[in-house]
């Protein structure tokens, strides 16, 4: 394996490692860089946060769950290079000193390194692009009031990296450049594993302790990030993150879009791709009730043949899906609908946690009857999975609050839902249930979202 | 002065810049080993056969050591010795370690003990509440009672009166930093271990027995922890054990650091306990009797548990004046981790019970909770400088409370947070809204300071001047975030007149001041800027003797970097020299031990805390009654940090511990299954509270006033007391579900959108 990359302004190649060896690993122990902290080497806490750019822009990723082979051919940024040349400090480290933003000061490269990238790109929505970075000691107060603090100040020049300056020389055959050289490769190894943003497979490796022996990056795949809207779908390649596909879908779902802010950290978004989100078959990937909602197909290839398939018809059973050896997820299509969409995560917290429910519906009404209705929940069965018998109480009725709570009673028929340490099984049917009601209230124009309530 | 000033924290400009060092980042040679443990997977069972081959011949493994391999003390309990390192026959809870692993890396180490095959024979694990009970499974022969007056007598014939029962969950430290140790091996046997502690005198004393050599042959040396919150205090044993055992055996330097999911299942938590409560009360809410049963689950062994109970006792009457009082008190043991310390140390626990009961109370006499905390206040400490006199007022363990603050600091709370006004458009909002409720709650906290085990309540420091004017600042306290340092730094740069750049702040050191209280129980700075101040002093008076006698005037000030002698004046640097030149130690060591305190814990009578520390909160808040989910909308604090040594540092401690005590009471849920297995092991399942989670309004002001007693500079203690601020978004909640229904909530804790949903579920039906 040979990978090259910028690393704070430097060119560096790296041979001879592992191809599973995290960038934070590879960083501490190797390079001794110890300025980027191991928190949780889950990929949750944000405290090894560093920045990563390319010909699209910097973003903040966790190096905790990043693989070396990842990063080829693109910037990183670690806290040690977001301070100058002659140890001039950045905007934002100043700040956090004037305004008292470090206490223990274990997460706060974390939290300089998603600052500067904010900072960056221009961003201030701070809730929101420092949800992936947790504090224990401040209480985020005075972190908010430094990253407002250091909002208007320039962008220090050193923050620019020349990727002009990298000369990125071949790789291992296990980075494919293209959709092609991947369904070869992988026809060839069906056994392989395909790493995407590795916010999944990173976990089998820092916490499972998996060994994997033949796996490919799809982070140079390029045309699989492509996200294209036509004038009957919108089609999403598998390789696309979570945050291309939000600014993307934002327009035309807008619900789809702000489920997707509660989707993840902006660090996580920053790398997770659609197709992995589908592809691994989980029952609580928020990405697949939204999709089964919206009636998307799924474009699947095996060496060079293709076929697609309606994507709930994907996910057979727990663990389960309809996906042979060597065959991978392409891309992903949505029709082309007015948007009726909305999407309910229900987790213990707002930002970053894995949905405990995540219902999205979208139900079609003419001259007050329902027309058609796709209600699909994560979290309610071993797979994402629609609620047909909800959807049936509902089609053809008028639409009012007596054929909602028929629609509600009827969802008993549909899932099973069990208990586990995010919820309970009477929590997870009443809260679907309620969810019914509240896309019907929400439909009415009634105040029913506690993040839009001020004091 | 440097004291007072709101200065940024001394390493800030370090932690920005990554340039800060942990224990992990400390430059270690290429010959360094790597630990782990292997941890047991059930909740009760003796060990019938440990085989380990796969783990000695799994790659990188140096060396593979159970119980029997350990050459002195197998214990790294800090209190009974029933916490061995490494399990020796049976095993108590699932997560305790059983061998450790010694190996080239620290992933090497990681996958080397996983390979463990462990044939258990399971026992029986008690891991509720109720199993204990049933079970008789407790620390000390039986429960512990304190009481004031006759609380059963006073009930019966109380006007009013009502019975319930809170519970209220553990919590995970979360600690950015996880737990580690660094241990090098010194000529002679002696040994130099770098700890995340906040205790590294207690690491010093372990690591002593565990490689017999006497404690002077072990130095611990701690510069700062990447968050402790109490989870530092005795966590950090086994690992600074296990390395210096490690290194003993094999020449060579070992570090261990935890991996989170490791950290969550192996070390101790915040208790959880059930209280349950009988009051009586007129028809204004004025309680005449009380009585707690106070029940927690201690874990399985004892650890801090005898202190952390004692302190929620202590706390059960918070800032109210209870006439008759009864408080018993069950520790129970439970295979599961070992509670142990936790910001505010059993205090947040009992608070939190009588803030509920006041809270049932308001709603049986339908009153605004406000109201009823008033009439049932202890009264204002009276103004030193009038006639008036405090009134005799007793906490249930017969303490006079005498510097009480609440009813003016919660007035004035009150008008900057506009709270009647508020309270009225939380109403008018709930009635325009079907699915959405407000809640608004005020809460008080009444905090007291001092370590309840009497002897603890000591500190030492070493200052040095040297010659060149350079000030080198040692004590006993730890810095965890805190801002300790800085502050005691602005004691010693206050008392000898200088910039506070002339002190060097340096890493706590056994071998600098030994015999140290853990820094705990919101004590550092009380504790160690008396004993630095006392270290100042003690250089100072020498210098003026000296300079006096030359000078020959008495007449000699430290301000502005100068010594001004009568009318001619030395800048520090030439007063520090010319004493060297003229043979004056300029070297000190300062002790400070609180006075005025005394009690008997059996009794639980007499005076356990030197002083209280104030403060109260208002919260607001909103639910969805469809789902439960929930968010804080503003916050507003006032709190008594007496004359602060820093503003900045106190508001900053302020807004941290009402968001962690937020958290503790919403979204952070410990979840064990019917195993004994802790499903919320990583922060993918146990939620802190995120950027977004804070309040959108957060306005928090210190309340102007100075100590009574003659604290360091008359500043109060700031760590813990604040947390319990937390307890105002219980409360708010609780008001929100309360508007939906006619019954008293009893809302439970940590109130998760599904125990707010089921808590509506029960008062609609």
């Amino acid at each position: 394996m040979g990978v090259q990359f910028l690393l704070n302004g430097e060119t560096v190649r790296v041979e001879g490692e592992t191809p599973t060896r995290t960038l934070l690993d590879w960083l501490r122990e190797t390079r001794g860089l110890k300025g980027t902290k191991e928190g949780c080497n889950e990929g949750d806490c944000g405290a090894c946060t560093v920045m990563v750019s390319d010909h699209n822009g910097s973003r903040a990723v966790n190096a905790c769950i990043l693989f070396l082979p990842q990063l080829h051919g693109k910037a990183v940024r670690t806290v040690e290079g977001i301070s100058g040349p002659d140890d001039k400090m950045h905007p934002v480290q100043t700040a956090m000193v004037t305004h008292h933003g470090s206490q223990c000061g274990f997460c706060t490269p974390g939290f300089i390194v998603s600052m500067a990238v904010a900072h960056k790109n221009g961003r201030r929505d701070f809730n929101d692009q420092l949800a992936g970075n947790l504090c224990r000691c401040t209480g985020y107060a005075p972190i908010i009031r430094a990253a407002e603090a250091a909002a208007e100040e320039r962008v220090p020049d050193w923050m620019a990296d020349d990727l002009a300056a990298l000369k990125a020389g071949q790789s291992g055959h296990v980075i494919p450049g293209s959709s092609d050289e991947l369904a070869e490769w992988y026809a060839a190894h069906p056994d392989a594993v395909l790493v995407g943003g590795a916010t999944d497979v990173g976990l089998w490796v820092t916490k499972r302790l998996d060994e994997l022996e033949d796996v490919a990056f799809l982070a140079g795949v390029e045309d699989l990030k492509q996200i294209e809207i036509g004038a009957d779908a919108i089609r999403i390649g598998a390789c696309a993150t979570v945050t291309d596909i939000a600014a993307t879908i934002a327009p035309l779902h807008p619900g789809f879009a702000e489920m997707l802010r509660r989707y993840g950290s902006v660090q996580v978004r920053n790398a997770a791709t659609i197709g992995g989100n589908i592809a691994n078959g989980s029952p609580i990937g928020d990405s697949p009730p939204a999709l089964i909602a919206l009636g998307a197909r799924l474009h699947l290839r095996k060496g060079d043949k293709r076929r697609d398939i309606a994507i709930e018809d994907f996910f057979i059973d727990y663990g389960k899906q309809d996906r042979a050896p060597g065959e991978f997820v392409e891309f992903v299509t949505i029709p082309r609908q007015a948007d009726r969409l909305k999407c309910y995560k229900i987790s213990k917290r707002f930002d970053q946690d894995i949905s405990a429910v995540c219902g999205c519906i979208s139900i079609a009404v003419a001259d007050g009857i329902v027309t058609q209705a796709r209600i699909a929940f994560g979290g309610m069965a071993g797979t994402p999975k629609r609620a047909k018998a909800a959807e049936a109480a509902i089609v053809g009725q008028p639409w009012t609050a007596e054929t909602t709570r028929a629609a509600m009673a009827a969802m008993a028929k549909d899932y099973t839902p069990m208990s586990d340490m995010r919820a309970s099984a009477e929590y997870r049917m009443q809260t679907a249930q309620a969810l019914l009601m509240r896309y019907y209230l929400e439909d009415q124009g009634g105040p029913t979202n506690v993040l839009a309530v001020t004091a | 002065m440097s004291v007072s000033k709101p200065l940024p924290h001394d390493a800030a400009p370090l932690h920005v810049t990554g340039q800060a060092r942990y224990i992990d980042d400390i430059p270690v040679p290429a010959n360094c080993l790597h630990l782990a443990f292997g941890l047991s997977t059930v909740a009760h069972a003796d060990l019938r056969k440990v085989e380990l081959s796969a783990v000695r011949s799994a790659p990188g493994v140096l060396a593979v050591m159970e119980a029997g391999d350990l050459p002195f003390a197998n214990d790294v309990s800090p209190s009974a010795h029933d916490e061995p390192l490494l399990a020796t026959g049976t095993v108590h809870y699932v997560g305790q370690p059983i061998f450790l692993v010694v190996a080239d890396s620290h992933l090497s180490a990681r996958k080397a003990a996983r390979l463990g095959k462990i044939d258990y024979v399971e026992k029986p694990a008690i891991l509720t509440v109720d199993d204990a009970l049933a079970a008789n499974s407790r620390f000390e022969s039986g429960p512990i009672v304190w009481s004031k007056g006759d609380a059963s007598g006073e009930l019966k014939s109380a006007k009013n009166r009502l019975q319930g029962r809170i519970e209220m969950g553990g919590q995970e430290h979360f600690y950015l930093e996880g737990q580690a140790a660094l241990a090098f091996p010194q000529e002679g046997g002696d040994m130099l271990v770098h700890s995340s502690t906040q205790h590294p005198t207690e690491i010093q004393h372990k690591v002593a027995e565990a490689i017999g050599v006497p404690m002077n042959a072990v130095r611990v040396e701690t510069r700062r922890m990447g968050g402790g919150f109490g989870g530092k205090e005795s966590q950090g044993n086994a690992l600074a054990v296990a390395c210096a055992v490690a290194s003993r055996a094999t020449g060579r330097p070992c570090k261990m650091r935890y991996d989170r999911d490791d950290d969550m299942v192996i070390t101790g938590k915040r208790h959880d306990f059930r209280i349950d409560y009988d009051v009586g009360f007129d028809d204004e809410g004025r309680i005449s009797a009380i009585e707690f049963l106070q029940y927690t689950r201690c874990g399985w062994a004892l650890d801090l548990s005898i202190p952390v109970a004692d302190r929620a006792m202590l706390h059960a009457d918070n800032a109210y004046n209870l006439p008759a009082a009864r408080i018993e008190s069950h520790r129970l043991r439970t295979n599961t981790q070992s509670a142990t310390a936790y910001r505010g140390f059993g205090g947040p626990q009992g608070m939190l019970g009588i803030e509920r009961v006041l809270d049932h109370v308001a709603h049986a006499v339908s009153r605004d909770p406000y109201e009823v905390r008033k009439v049932n206040f202890y009264a204002d400490a009276a103004d030193r400088n009038s006639a008036r006199r405090t009134p005799t007022q007793t906490t249930p363990y017969d303490m006079q409370v005498e510097d009480f603050v609440l009813n003016d600091l919660c007035e004035k709370l009150a008008k900057s947070a506009d709270y009647q006004t508020r309270r009225q458009a939380v109403a008018d909002w709930n009635a325009k809204n079907d699915i959405l409720k407000k809640g608004i709650a005020l809460t008080p906290v009444k905090f007291g300071i001092s370590f309840t085990l009497t002897h603890l309540n000591q500190a030492g420091a070493l200052v040095h001047v040297y010659q060149d004017g350079s000030i080198h600042l040692n004590h006993g306290g730890t810095e965890m975030g805190q801002g300790l340092f800085l502050k005691v730094a602005q004691v010693a740069a206050t008392s000898f007149g200088v910039d506070l750049a002339s002190v060097k702040i340096t890493a706590t050191d056994t071998a600098k001041v030994p015999n140290t209280s853990a820094t705990a129980a919101s004590s550092g700075s009380d504790l160690n800027g008396m004993a630095v101040k006392a270290a100042c002093d003690t250089i100072k008076d020498r210098i003026v003797d000296f300079l006096g006698e030359r000078y020959q005037t008495r007449d000699i000030r430290f301000a502005d970097g100068l010594l001004y002698i009568g009318k001619e004046s030395l800048t520090f640097a030439e007063a520090a020299k010319l004493a060297y030149e003229n043979r004056v130690s300029l070297s000190a060591t300062g002790f400070y031990k609180t006075p005025k305190i005394e009690w008997n814990r059996v009794k639980g009578k007499g005076r356990p805390f030197y002083y209280f520390a104030y403060g109260a909160a208002i919260t607001e808040c909103v639910i969805d009654t469809l789902t439960g989910e929930n968010r804080i909308l503003r916050v507003d604090i006032l709190h008594d940090c007496g004359a602060s040594l820093n503003p900045a540092i106190d508001i900053g401690q302020i807004e941290g511990a009402f968001v962690q005590g937020a958290g503790w009471l919403t979204t952070e849920e410990l979840v064990w299954d019917n195993k004994g297995r802790l499903r919320t092991h990583a922060p993918s399942t146990y939620k802190i509270p995120a950027c977004s989670d804070r309040p959108d309004i957060f306005n928090v002001a210190l309340y102007e006033g100075q100590n009574r007693e003659d604290t360091i500079y008359r500043s109060k203690a700031v760590g813990e007391p604040p947390f319990m601020l937390g307890i105002s978004a219980l409360m708010a909640l609780s008001d929100a579900i309360a508007s939906c229904g006619d019954g008293y909530p009893s809302l439970d804790a940590p109130a998760t959108a599904e125990r707010v949903l089921t808590t509506l579920n029960r008062i609609r039906s």
